[in-house]
């Protein structure tokens, strides 16, 4: 065990990146052996068990609605009076309603719903697979010839691919919805000429890039979760600090993620 | 070590060696386990026995060496083949590690549900006898965090059942049980033992339960094999650490931090 002091610091930088590059190696690996189980392996006489993909979606989607609602709506809300107050100055109040539709579903929809599916279904997965590895429940399974990752992890990803682009459209329209409050209250709409503002700001690219990075965010966030639930060390603390780090990695993933599409779709046009 | 035997083991270890990271935690150990018997293996906390449990089930890797189970050595071959093997092993955990979102019936269905295309019907059926075996057939719908520790070691001895395994491994059985309960853990042993004519291996701390359920008994010390033999054969060993384990004399305290690890791993001399 070589000391900090020891290395140098072109030699510490260079194992750090390693490590990073081997954690997303290992991130690929996961999804890539789920991707498998889900949609090689029916075809080849492996059963696959929708059950448990369904019950997954509901926890991962149907039960963060509640949330998601309010948090969008809210943050559609600040929007619009955080543009409304520079609008006014420059008199272009009746632009509220397109800046607000573009900011939501290109940005602020999809990355809402990774943080409140982060905080409800990352950590949940942390935690699930952490406790089933300090119990002995990961090599049970293992003994009784079940993949783990077929087992906890496939049914995840699968929900998670359908559920995180349905819930940020969800998010966008009620984003869009707290736009339309303040459009009316406070910049002269009507719902019709709201509605109307909004429908000839949006184009379909807004919205698929919008959904593009809501299936990658979903993709990181199980990987993470699942990583480092099955990372986690012995006893109950280890179970804690794996949660911690999953919501922690996977916010800092999430964010990159962003910044590395929203980089190319600006490239892109 | 083994014995002359004409018939072939169930398990044939040769020369196992296990490591954790630069750790060697069994440094080149080789026995067999005869078909139908009851082997105990006994040690320690610390000395290897439950790496040696977690090789032969293949939840660890050894580093060298080799697990002839029916015929093929598994310690070269993949996830895929090893459960193949896994099929016929069933494994009681120390904690039962039950699945603790199903019911205990659920638990035993589900090796049966995944693995085989029994009719629902049939399936139900055998989670009754098999919760029966194990004297739980009433609890089939209760979770597994509403029974009792011994109660859970069951309902998980009835799931290791499930599949009619060739082998049962137990890990530490009456660990955490109090003695009326782990006396009812080594009396369920002796009635799989008598109903089905398969092999079991029991890793335990446990010298009562290992007198009464063992055909065999072989003891693992810091990583080596110091006996192997019948009841009769260890009562009269003179290997001064069998005796150190079967006369109970304490070990004299550890307080360096090196001497600990050297004794966990068997690297440090014993001053005899």
């Amino acid at each position: 065990m070589k000391t900090a002091a020891a290395e140098s610091l072109p030699s510490r930088v260079g194992s750090k990146t390693l490590e990073s590059l081997a954690y997303l190696g290992s991130l690929a690996q996961l999804a890539g052996q789920s991707a498998y189980v889900t949609f090689v392996g029916p075809f080849k006489g492996r059963r696959l068990r929708p059950q448990r993909a369904i019950q997954q979606a509901m926890a991962v989607g149907v039960e963060a609605i509640p949330i998601l609602s309010l948090i969008s709506f809210l943050f559609g809300l600040i929007m619009a009076l955080q543009l409304g107050h520079e609008l006014k100055r420059f008199g272009m109040m009746q632009m509220i309603a397109e800046a607000v539709v573009v900011a939501v579903t290109r940005e602020l929809g999809p990355l809402i719903t990774a943080i409140v599916v982060i905080g409800r279904s990352g950590s949940a997965f942390a935690a699930e697979i952490g406790t089933k590895k300090v119990t002995e429940e990961v090599d049970a399974l293992r003994t009784m010839a079940f993949d783990p990752v077929a087992f906890l992890v496939a049914p995840k990803f699968l929900a998670m691919l359908v559920m995180v682009p349905a819930l940020a459209i969800w998010a966008d329209l009620l984003g869009v919805f707290g736009g339309y409050v303040f459009g009316t209250l406070a910049a002269g709409f009507t719902l019709q000429t709201y509605f109307q503002a909004t429908r000839d700001a949006i184009v379909l690219h807004d919205l698929y890039t919008g959904l593009i990075k809501a299936v990658l965010f979903g993709i990181v966030i199980t990987a993470v979760g699942c990583h480092e639930g099955f990372g986690t060390g012995a006893g109950a603390e280890a179970v804690g600090r794996s949660t911690t780090s999953a919501v922690v990695t996977s916010i800092f993933l999430v964010v990159t993620v962003d910044l590395i599409f929203t980089t190319l779709f600006y490239i892109t046009g | 070590m083994a014995e002359p035997d004409d018939q072939t083991p169930a398990i044939s270890v040769v020369d196992l060696r296990v490591s954790y990271g630069e750790r060697e935690i069994l440094h080149g150990i080789s026995f067999d386990i005869r078909k139908g018997e009851t082997l105990v293996i006994l040690g320690g906390s610390g000395c290897g026995k439950s790496t040696l449990l977690r090789t032969l089930v293949g939840l660890q890797r050894p580093t060298s060496g080799e697990v002839w189970i029916g015929g093929v050595n598994t310690a070269t071959i993949g996830e895929r083949e090893m459960d193949k093997i896994r099929l016929k092993m069933g494994m009681s955990f120390q904690q039962g590690a039950l699945f603790g979102s199903m019911t205990v019936g659920e638990n035993v269905a589900l090796p049966l549900r995944e693995h085989t295309s029994l009719e629902e019907s049939t399936i139900e059926i055998m989670v009754r006898i098999k919760l029966g075996q194990v004297g739980l057939s009433k609890f089939q719908d209760y979770m597994p965090a509403e029974l009792s520790g011994g109660m859970r070691k069951r309902a998980a001895v009835a799931r290791a059942l499930a599949m009619d395994p060739e082998i049962l491994f137990f890990d530490e059985p009456s660990a955490g049980l109090d003695p009326i309960v782990a006396a009812g853990l080594d009396q369920l042993i002796l009635d799989l033992k008598k109903a089905y004519s398969i092999t079991i291996v029991v890793v335990t701390h446990e010298l009562p339960s290992a007198w009464l359920i063992a055909d065999r008994i072989l003891i693992v010390d810091r990583g080596n094999i110091v006996a192997l033999g019948d009841r009769e054969k260890i009562r009269a060993s003179t290997h001064p650490r069998v005796r150190q384990f079967l006369d109970r004399v304490p070990e004299p305290e550890v307080t360096e931090e090196l001497d600990y690890l050297q004794m966990l791993t068997g690297d440090r001399e014993r001053p005899e």
